[in-house]
Order: C-alpha cells, then structure tokens, then sequence
C-alpha cells in the first residue's frame, strides 16, 4: 500500500517532467509572459493577452513561456525567473499590478526588454529605459460608443453604470458623455455607480439596480464599465427590452438583439506589436507606448450582429468622428 | 523558498499552540490578514521613529492584531461555549473583507489594491542586504524572529506552570479544571496568542518585503498552517523544518510552471502533503505495534 503510493507519487513527478521543451531555440526570438492574479481562462483580459502570443507564434514564428502567478510575492519571482534566463529576451507583465515589480526587475535586468499592459504611469518616477510601458485610451472607444449612443437614443436619455468610482471608471464615463454630447448636445446623461470599493465590479445585482432605474427615468441606452456588475446591467436590458453597451470585450452574447455595441480593448494587439517591435529591432523603452483607434488598440464592435442596431446614418457619423480623433481635431477630456 | 517557509512557520506555530491547548484554530488565515494590516498602519502612519523603536512597534501591533482578532473567538468560547472552529472560520470572513475596505476605501493608492509604503525606519532587513548571500530573494530577518519565536514556544510549552497548564487543558479539559487550573482563562489565552503568532506572519509581506500591505498576500498561508502543525505533530521545534519543505514545494511550482500547468503543480502538491501525513502515521503505527 505504501510502495504503491510512493511510485504513484514517483511516476507522477516523472510525468509531470517528462514534457520537455526545446532548448536550443536556433535563434528564435523567445518571450516570457507573466499573467495577471486571474490566470488564464478568464475569457476577458488573460485571455486576451495569450491569444496575442499565440498570433505571434504562428506569424512571427517566435516561442513563448508563461507563468501564472499566484498574488502577493510570486510575480516578482515570476519575472525573476525569466529575467534570468539567457533564452528569453522579451518579459511580459499583464496588469497594473505588475507595475512595481516590472520596474523593479527591469532595472537589475538592464540587457532583456520588458513590457507591462496597463502600467500605472507615475510622473514623478523615471520608466527604465528597457521597459515599455503599454496604456490603452479607453476615452477615445468611450467617445465613440457615446457618440453611437447620441445618435441612436430616441428618447435624449442615456445612461452610464460604473463599477467602483474611481478616476479609472470617472474617465468613462467623462469621455462616454463627451462623445454623446459631441453629435447631440442636449442628451441627458443619467450615471451611477455601483460602490466605493472593488467589491462594485462584482455585484450584478447592484447593476440590475441602477440600470433598472436609469431605464425607468426614461433612458434607452446604457453604457457598463463594471466588469461582472454588467452582467446585471445586461439582464435589465433583457427585461425591458432596452439597449445597453458593453465593455472590454464584444458582450453582444449577454443580451442578444440588445447590445447596440461594446467599447473593446484588444489587450491582443498590443502584446502582437511589442512582440513584432522587438523582433524587428525597432523596440525602444522607457516611454509610455499608448494604444488607442489609431493603432486599432481599442475599438467598437460593428459585425454581423449588431449591424441592424447602428443606423448606416450612424455608422457614417461615427466613422468622421474617428477620423477626426485620429486627427488630433478633437481632444477627449478625461476628468 | 525560506521566504515562502516564514510565514508558515508563524501560521504552523499557532495552529499547534490552539491545538496544544485543545482547541483548533482555523483562523489563522483572517489574524493574519489582521496583523499585517496593523503592522503596514503602524509602518506609514508613524515616520518619525528611529528603526530600533519602529520595528519592535511594529511587531508588537502585528502581534497584538492577531491577538485582538482571536481573542474575540477565543472569549466566545469560554463565555457562551460556542465552538472555535465556527468562531474562527466566520472571522476569517469578516476580517478580509474588513482589511478590503480598509485598503480599497481608507488607506488606498490610486489604481492599486494596497496601501501606501511604511517609513524606511520600520524595514526589517532582508538577508542579502546583510550577509551577500540569497542575493535577490526576498528572505529576510522576519525568519530568524520566528525561529526564536518557535524556540521559546517550545521552551514554555515544556518547562514552565503555564506550558503545564495548557498541556494539560490540551490532554483532558475536565481533570484539567478539576485540578483547579481556570479553563476559562487558558482558552482566552492560548487563544490569543495563538492569533498574535498568525499576526506576526504578515511582517514577512509587510516589513520584510513588499513594505506595504497588499490585498490577497496571504494566499491561504494560514490554512496551510494547518497542515504544517499536523505534521509537525504540534512540536514548536519540528514546525521550522516542516514550513521550509512546504516553502520548497510552493517555490518549486513556481519554478516549473513555465513546462507544467498550475493546475498540476497544485494536485502534487497536494499529494505530497497527503503522503507525508501517511507515510509518518503508518511508521508511528508500526513502531507502537512493535
């Protein structure tokens, strides 16, 4: 009984070892991705990243390796780890939690390249010069879904739910009612949130709530930046049979017919171009490399579902507008 | 690796202290959580202080964090008799969602989940900074208080009328109260400074380290510490090799995740512990045979 345990113990260990990796990699440009605390399988952000890594695998024909931490000390240990190995030459942090330790790293680590999506900009601190640091405009895709929102509503009443306020969530919001303001000056903009601590991203209930009152004081459309407190927002929508907005990713599946558009942050493209950026050898860091519409690192989704919801009066007003943001003839405030 | 050992040493130890004295403390998870809390307020809100004041101030308020936390389980079992178990279990709950709206709401930095950093005076040095060795592990001297910690537990369990009187609690609690020692008094204090002992953990984030407090640190170090007391068969001694082979196992995933899933790495750590339980029962089992 004993004996049999140990070997299963021991055959394990062997299994668990036996799946080698290449480690001559001819050259071959390697990267070592660090996930957020979520991991893979989070079908939004995490996610997002790997399918990037994956595009450059098949395109660029480069190698990856990725850890998932868990939080607290592993994600310094984590990018330790890769740092530290002479194959690998691009390190990935994915989240703004990674901001301390990045810097930290690229630092002791001055010959490897690193990038951190969503990086917390400090402008009293100095990036490293291997670093880059990689923000998405998330006004610019809030204009734009406002400016959809503007046009559309039939009723000058639109609505905006916000996970927990903060500056983060208050820039949605600002640029969302900036956007809808922009082609309909007097649309009213309702605007909740659903609480002062982080809790307020996962509370549907709470999103029901608001949606449900904002819909009640005569608002048609409804814009989320909650995470999972959308999910409530999406079942009011359901069950007046109102519009709503979605956020990060295209959120048209949660209330099918009803979601006018989703403001979407392709997490993928910006691991895809720092990736092609080293590759090519024009990688230079320590700056802030921002993704917005121009490089396509956030967007709002127009596809086969939600087509009949935008008008082609819409579409065709949307389109001038990001022209003109692209441009620099417009300037989003953000607070 | 020995960073990783130093909290489960101070969660190991109090789970064999509770047990020591008969009780069961799953609440090592929320005291700590507590502890580090009181050790970061202490760290950013005193700056004044010469570091030979601030870092035993600020042991003491990661001690006393603790300590307040599993008092309350402690007094509810000897005032009402409700069990310690239940008691700890739901203050685990009320203390991480207590320290969240203290870091989300009150002390927050702007686009993090922690506080702001402790004044450099209440650094608790890390190794590398001292001897040239571990150079970049974030092993630090919050090791050495706990093996002193474990050493004088030990001591006092053994050689002094107090350890005597919570061994005996431990063993039989009526012949323990019917050889007029206050039962009522020891579990409130075994109690308490049990949960001072899961307090201390935290000076490994907070001082030792990060100098901050961070939301989710912990990781379930204090449920771990569980596992760590049960191995350790509850002697103070025998925690501080048992938390390094845990710290090597929850180090050594890290180190293979990039060839092997996480998933995997959990379920033979899994194993490992299981069989470790096993293998050190069926051997005491032969030997009390033979």
């Amino acid at each position: 009984m004993l004996r049999s345990f140990l070997l299963l113990i021991f055959s394990l260990f062997t299994l668990s070892c036996t799946k080698e990796k290449p480690e001559n990699t001819d050259g071959k440009l390697k990267v070592g991705l660090v996930f957020d605390v979520g991991g893979r399988g989070d079908k939004s952000f995490n996610d997002a990243a790997y399918k990037g890594l994956e595009k450059a695998k098949s395109e660029l024909g480069i190698e990856f390796e990725y850890i998932e931490p868990g939080p607290g000390a592993d994600r310094e240990a984590a990018l330790r780890q890769f740092s530290a190995r002479k194959d690998i030459s691009l390190i990935l942090g994915i989240g703004f939690i990674f901001t301390d330790e990045i810097t930290k790293i690229a630092q002791e680590f001055p010959n490897k390249k690193f990038a951190c999506v969503d990086y917390t900009v400090d402008p009293s601190r100095k990036i490293p010069e291997n670093l880059l640091a990689l923000v998405f405009k998330e006004e610019e895709g809030s204009f734009l879904v406002g400016a959809i929102a503007g046009i559309t509503t039939k009723t000058n009443k639109i609505g905006f739910v916000g996970g927990m306020e903060s500056p983060l969530i208050r820039k949605f919001l600002v640029s969302y009612e900036a956007g809808a303001k922009y082609v309909n000056p007097d649309c009213i903009i309702l605007s909740g949130y659903a609480g002062v601590t982080g809790d307020a991203f996962k509370n549907p209930s709470k999103g029901k709530e608001l949606a449900l009152s904002q819909y009640n004081q005569g608002a048609d459309i409804i814009y989320h930046a909650s995470g999972i407190t959308g999910l409530g927002v999406f079942e009011a929508a359901r069950m007046t049979n109102k519009l709503a907005i979605g956020v990060d990713l295209d959120q048209s599946d949660e209330a099918p017919g009803l979601v006018l558009t989703s403001m979407i942050k392709l997490v993928d493209v910006a691991v895809f171009e720092t990736i092609k950026q080293v590759k090519d050898g024009n990688f230079s860091g320590g700056k802030v490399e921002t993704f917005g519409l121009k490089s396509g690192g956030v967007d709002y989704v127009y596809n086969e579902k939600n087509k009949n919801l935008i008008s082609e009066d819409a579409r065709k007003k949307v389109e001038e507008i990001r022209k003109k943001i692209t441009e620099g003839y417009i300037t989003i405030p953000v607070r | 690796m020995l960073f990783k050992a130093t909290p489960l040493i101070f969660t190991g130890l109090s789970v064999a202290f509770a047990f020591r004295a008969g009780m069961f403390n799953i609440g090592a998870e929320g005291q700590m959580n507590i502890g580090a809390f009181a050790a970061a307020w202490a760290g950013f809100t005193f700056t004044a202080l010469p570091w030979v004041i601030h870092i035993p101030i600020s042991i003491c308020f990661a001690f006393a964090g603790g300590a307040l936390w599993a008092l309350i389980a402690g007094y509810l079992k000897a005032r009402v008799g409700s069990h310690e178990v239940i008691n700890t279990i739901m203050l685990n709950f009320i203390a991480l969602a207590l320290v969240s709206y203290l870091v989300n709401s009150v002390y927050n930095v702007p686009a993090t989940v922690r506080t702001p950093e402790i004044s450099p005076s209440a650094h608790i040095p890390r190794f590398d900074s001292i001897t040239g060795f571990f150079s970049g592990s974030p092993f630090n001297m919050v090791f050495i208080i706990g093996i002193c910690v474990c050493l004088l537990t030990g001591y006092i369990i053994r050689n002094t009328p107090l350890g005597y009187e919570i061994r005996t609690s431990g063993f039989n609690r009526d012949a323990a109260e019917y050889a007029g020692m206050n039962i009522k008094k020891l579990t409130v204090l075994s109690m308490t400074v049990a949960g001072g002992f899961a307090g201390l953990s935290g000076l490994n984030f907070v001082n030792g380290y990060k100098h901050y407090f961070e939301l989710g640190f912990s990781e379930g170090t204090g449920y771990m510490g569980i596992a760590v007391a049960l191995i350790a068969r509850n002697n103070p001694i025998a925690i501080i090799p048992v938390a390094v082979f845990f710290g090597i196992l929850e180090y050594g995933g890290l180190t293979v995740n990039t060839l092997v899933p996480k998933e995997i790495i959990t379920i033979i750590q899994a194993l490992t512990i299981l069989s470790a339980i096993t293998i050190t029962e069926l051997f005491r089992r032969r030997v009390s045979l033979e």
